[in-house]
């Protein structure tokens, strides 16, 4: 790990005050000198691996007081970026009625990263494309803008079928920003200016020419909060794996459904583990409206889910995995008992 | 092949000597000489080093104990424990938060303590292996690892305890399916999985009952 200062951000304002120090406004967040510690789990890992190389690191931690509640008041969940996974996870209420974002937290990573990861750290996770981690690697236009993508013809059975570019296949690793972007979530960012909403969807940005830019954050802006309008009760998160726990998504589903005497009136899909970002099927949930979720239909939806992919030597597999994922996860979850 | 309790027994009383006491002495005598040496200069050293080349003063609180260190603001909690305070229990596996080797609890929580970073949890209650008996008479789940035989080469286990314990504070430990999940940040290359779920059960019953 290469030196660094550490500074204790007491306030929001002090902390984008620090942040927004960062040589230029025009940087992205994941490519700035001084980066927010929260949980750690991911930026002290790659300041090991000597992928980011931050000169300062801005402890936001104490703003935690204000920045973790979790808020089913008003008809909304609101969620603070720096609630723990796990305590959001465990929330008896966000599990009776978001059980997509509640087993979406759970079934990621282990306890303990858990219990230290944050919300807003979690949807800024860093692909785990080996060739991205590994420094030794020379090719990487993530890391290394312009020096060509080591994974395209290296062995890429975990990276991205959907949303890649010339320029880079890696996959988004997380689960969360899946259910985030199922059900339209706003993220709430703090900057110098004050603080402002968007659509979740709008913030990270597919790798185009640009991998190096993950997300719309630049340095000084925060993610301090995320919020899902409505009530998800038939809702799931459906995860499959090489391993049974704690380990990244090979395909996933986070599926949600508005059904009423048995026709779909309101169906939302985003898939995980397949794609470069989070990804959003909405073509597919339009197929659903106003239908009666049989097999035909689901399969039908599955591949409208998966169109447009396109595979490299290794991960073809994933386009058939993904389908059967998304027709099976919402096949569960139009039997859920609510 | 395994060794049966009882020559571990006989073997421990002939030397009155035993490898923990042995390893512990060892990093005690090797961390004295640069902690004398740190203490030198602190006395000229400004309390919050703005250069990242100079060490940090900082207060950790470890089993219940406050421990001063000057090191780099660099330094995680386990190398913190390991290399600077001689507590050596929490183990260092992969050093990048996958195996759990390094649990610790910091406030009551389970936590991989590669990954935090000393300076940032001055102040904080951090609880290692070292800490969990008292005097002579062992928590109740580092008699049942024992009870259980829920360990073989023994590295992962310090981490494995440290990680049980929280699981079963959690509420996590209802039935086997739900420890095995709970449990899954903790690696075990020796594969003693199915004790350890042993060893979390019967700890399980004994904490819950008081």
């Amino acid at each position: 790990m290469r030196p660094m200062t550490y500074q204790k951000a007491n306030d929001a304002r002090a902390a984008v005050q620090a942040l927004a120090a960062a040589a230029g406004g025009d940087a992205a967040l994941t490519e700035s000198s001084i980066q927010p510690l929260a949980g750690g789990t991911t930026l002290i890992d790659l300041m090991k691996l000597d992928v980011m190389r931050p000169s300062t690191l801005v402890d936001i931690n104490p703003l935690a007081g204000s920045w973790s509640e979790i808020n089913l008041e008003n008809g909304n969940l609101r969620l603070g970026a720096l609630a723990r996974m796990s305590d959001v996870a465990d929330h008896p209420e966000v599990q009776r009625l978001y059980p997509v974002v509640a087993e979406s937290l759970k079934l990621a990573a282990s306890p303990q990263l858990r219990n230290m990861a944050t919300l807003g750290g979690n949807v800024l996770q860093r692909t785990r494309c080996t060739y991205f981690r590994d420094v030794s690697y020379a090719s990487c236009n993530k890391r290394n803008p312009g020096s060509g993508c080591a994974a395209m013809d290296g062995f890429n059975r975990m990276h991205a079928v959907l949303g890649t570019s010339e320029a880079c296949i890696a996959s988004y690793p997380g689960d969360f920003a899946q259910a985030l972007i199922a059900l339209d979530a706003t993220v709430e960012i703090t900057g110098k200016a004050g603080v402002h909403q968007m659509p979740f969807a709008q913030l990270h940005k597919p790798p185009g020419n640009t991998p190096e830019i993950e997300t719309v954050l630049r340095p000084g802006e925060l993610i301090s909060a995320f919020v899902i309008d409505g009530r998800w009760p038939r809702s799931l998160y459906l995860k499959i794996r090489d391993r049974q726990s704690y380990e990244f998504a090979l395909a996933s589903a986070a599926v949600a459904l508005d059904v009423q005497d048995g026709i779909v009136r309101e169906a939302r899909v985003a898939l995980g583990g397949v794609a470069t970002v989070p990804w959003r099927a909405r073509d597919a949930e339009a197929l659903m409206k106003g239908q009666k979720l049989d097999d035909a239909t689901a399969q039908h939806v599955a591949e409208a889910a998966m169109a447009g992919a396109s595979a490299r030597q290794h991960n073809a597999f994933k386009i058939d995995l993904g389908k059967r994922v998304v027709a099976h996860a919402l096949q569960r979850a139009a039997m859920m008992e609510i | 092949m395994s060794e049966s309790p009882p020559s571990k027994k006989t073997s421990k009383k002939i030397s009155g000597f035993n490898r923990r006491a042995f390893m512990a002495g060892a990093a005690g005598a090797t961390v004295a000489v640069p902690l004398t040496a740190r203490a030198a200069g602190d006395a000229a050293r400004p309390p919050a080093a703005k250069d990242a080349s100079l060490p940090v003063d900082m207060m950790l609180r470890v089993n219940g104990a406050d421990r001063p260190l000057s090191v780099d603001a660099r330094t995680t909690v386990l190398d913190a424990l390991r290399e600077h305070l001689g507590l050596t229990g929490s183990k260092k596996g992969c050093d990048h938060g996958q195996c759990g080797a390094c649990t610790v609890l910091i406030d009551g929580r389970r936590v991989v303590s590669c990954l935090t970073l000393a300076i940032a949890v001055q102040g904080r209650e951090i609880t290692t292996i070292e800490g969990l008996s008292q005097g002579d008479k062992l928590h109740p789940m580092q008699q049942a690892f024992i009870d259980q035989d829920a360990f073989q080469c023994g590295y992962c286990t310090p981490g494995q305890i440290m990680s049980a314990i929280a699981c079963v504070k959690e509420r996590h430990a209802n039935s086997d399916e739900d420890i095995r999940e709970y449990m899954s940040g903790n690696i075990c290359r020796c594969a003693a999985y199915p004790n350890i779920v042993a060893a979390v059960k019967q700890a399980a019953s004994q904490i819950e009952k008081g």
